[in-house]
């Protein structure tokens, strides 16, 4: 076991597990392909974010953009504000996060429980009332701070500096890294990393699709894509839809005992696919995917039990991942 | 030679209200200019003046993106299923607030003290 200072210190230095059950079989005398899981759910609040968080903190500390007593505003319905929260209370900030009614209470809880405050955007108004929501606010508090997770550098940059080298030393054969694809920052930096140092490395992005209720009318001349993101780092992105999801979020804790949250299901659909491929073509493979988080928060969905329908109708409308 | 192509709901407009329409083509493009022939105006809303995709679309094929596998000059097979949908990666919320607030980010003075602002 390792002895840390303080709560901060304890963040990334992650496992990396093998998934021998899950890892396709090969004919005797061919190459191994095998599956390995990188568990950012032991991070000191349960997700991969807690490294962004702190980065980004530390970034501003460092370029005088945070001084103490300061009050960062953050637009996150999930674990971006969890973590967020957790950093702000130790470095002595105030956390407004700003988010839609209709979270799960788990989040809410959290939230409240690390100290951090919620304006909430009503739900029936969806994503036009989030942005009318967050743009008044901003009007009114112009001397509030954002770390704006989906440009900021420090995001990628803790995955260039961590969890990159991390994976690298604990799987120096690695041939793939597959990671779920929101703000960016984990295939973007741990990208980078494992292209500068790995020949040949297959950089593979898992993004979820969610039930039509989420893009409803979203006007696809107003779309979003996050300044972090550049495609040029990235060989494949797949779309996983919520069935997906679900299936391989119950076989990873069926079949390996891991218990995970649905967007790391959809991470696994892809790494399997890709698993396969390399199986079916005869070729070595060491597929590393990200464990993003536990499966803890999501349990209130109902979608871990019933049948597979039942599950994908829970989560229609949601923003699972 | 079919392949499915998924429509979002945005865009059913040009396919009188249908949420999966049939087409035809070698390549990405070769289907888009065949759907346009029955659903005129479609391809417009999918592809630029310059014959690129239009960047806040994602176009997938057996669910994977496009852009890394030739983008219009993609192959495809019969038996394919080819899905439209929005970029909103990431949950819709979130992108929606942060380019709302990106807005304010880009406009913020350069003084290494990044700030919310008004607009």
């Amino acid at each position: 076991m390792t002895r840390y200072d303080s709560l901060l210190d304890a963040c990334g230095g992650t496992p990396l597990v093998g998934l021998p059950r899950l890892s396709p079989t090969v004919p005797e005398g061919a190459p191994p392909v095998r599956l390995w899981a990188k568990l950012e759910d032991r991070n000191p609040t349960g997700s991969i974010k807690d490294r962004a968080a702190l980065f980004m903190v530390r970034a501003a500390e460092a370029a005088g953009r945070l001084r103490p007593g300061d009050t960062i505003l953050e637009p996150t319905s999930g674990n971006t504000g969890i973590s967020l929260a957790m950093v702000a209370k130790l470095r002595g900030y105030r956390l407004v996060c700003v988010m839609p009614e209709n979270v799960s209470t788990e989040r809410v809880q959290l939230l409240r429980m690390y100290g951090a405050e919620i304006i909430f955007s009503p739900a029936a108004g969806g994503s036009n009332q989030a942005v009318a929501t967050a743009k008044q606010i901003a009007t009114e508090h112009p001397d509030w701070v954002m770390l704006f997770q989906y440009g900021n550098e420090a995001n990628a940059r803790a995955h260039y500096e961590t969890t990159g080298p991390e994976l690298l030393h604990d799987l120096p054969t690695i041939t793939h890294f597959v990671a779920g694809l929101g703000t960016t920052g984990t295939l973007m930096g741990t990208g980078r990393y494992l292209r500068e140092k790995v020949e040949g490395i297959q950089i593979v992005a898992a993004e979820p699709r969610y039930g039509e209720l989420v893009y409803g009318l979203r006007n696809i001349d107003e779309g979003y894509v996050p300044e972090l993101y550049d495609a040029t780092v990235l060989n494949r992105r797949f779309s996983v839809g919520t069935r997906d999801a679900v299936l391989r979020t119950r076989q990873l804790v069926e079949v390996e005992g891991l218990f995970v949250g649905f967007s790391t299901g959809a991470v696994l659909h892809a790494a399997l696919a890709v698993a396969h491929e390399a199986a079916r073509a005869g070729r070595r493979a060491d597929v590393a995917f990200v464990v993003s988080d536990g499966g803890w928060k999501y349990l209130s969905t109902g979608a871990y039990g019933g049948t597979l329908a039942d599950a994908e109708e829970a989560l229609d409308g949601q923003l699972w991942a | 030679m079919a392949i499915e192509v998924r429509i979002p709901t945005i865009l059913r407009s040009y396919t009188g209200g249908a949420k999966v329409v049939e087409g035809s083509g070698d390549t990405l493009n070769d289907l888009l200019t065949d759907l346009d022939s029955r659903h005129a105006g479609l391809r417009g809303r999918l592809v630029t003046e310059a014959d690129a995709l239009h960047r806040f679309v994602n176009v997938y094929v057996n669910d994977e993106d496009v852009r890394f596998l030739g983008a219009l000059d993609a192959k495809l097979n019969d038996g394919d299923s080819v899905t439209i949908l929005p970029a909103v990666a990431g949950g819709a919320f979130g992108f929606a607030a942060a380019a709302a607030m990106a807005q304010h980010v880009a406009a913020a003075p350069a003084d290494g003290r990044t700030r919310v602002t008004a607009s």
